[in-house]
């Protein structure tokens, strides 16, 4: 058992949870939410958000500000590259011709 | 410190397990595909606490390179794979 020692490390920590939080409920929206689009609004908005809880808990606990640098490039990448492929697939499913869930299709 | 850690690794595996699900379900190859983005992200993430608690600073290169398949991944999926199987 190491429990976080230092104000630094409790920050990270709280960074984590928050990170572990949006993760997981993201993963829950995918299992949960009805059709193709509600899905991605859950995977593309909810898990960046967790990465980037998880990278600023990361950055807060980096001794080097090259690493700092790079964990924040990656987050930039991921997102940009998580927008665009959002905006692809719902593209390409209404495209073919899948209907949007409605409410009384429940 | 490693102990956080460690436990946000066990929650990002639990959503790869929940993603795995989704794949099985389908019921789109969209729907499979979005699984497969939660995968990238989830990769990107893991490799980064890996790499923390290893202490292996050449992990954070191998989340670029998953960040950047991750994006490939998803546009070769809209060029060709959806187009082919309906």
């Amino acid at each position: 058992m190491t429990l976080p020692a230092t104000i630094g490390e409790w920050i990270s920590t709280a960074f984590f949870a928050a990170g572990a939080f949006f993760f997981l409920a993201g993963s829950i929206g995918l299992v949960r939410f009805p059709d193709v689009y509600t899905r991605l609004h859950a995977l593309t908005k909810a898990d960046n958000l967790g990465l980037g809880f998880v990278i600023t808990g990361l950055a807060v606990g980096s001794d080097s500000w090259i690493v700092v640098v790079k964990l924040y490039l990656i987050w930039l990448l991921v997102i940009v590259t998580s927008a665009t492929a959002c905006y692809l697939v719902a593209n390409a499913a209404r495209s073919s011709g899948l209907e949007p869930w409605r409410a009384e299709d429940r | 410190m490693t102990l956080a850690l460690e436990i946000l690794a066990f929650a990002i595996m639990v959503t790869v397990a929940l993603g795995i699900y989704r794949i099985e379900r389908g019921p789109t190859g969209a729907d499979r595909m979005l699984a497969a983005m939660l995968f990238g992200t989830s990769g990107v993430a893991l490799t980064l606490v890996l790499a923390e608690i290893a202490g292996l600073g050449s992990l954070r290169d191998m989340a670029l390179v998953f960040a950047l398949l991750g994006a490939l991944t998803s546009v070769s999926f809209v060029k060709r794979a959806w187009g082919a199987e309906r």
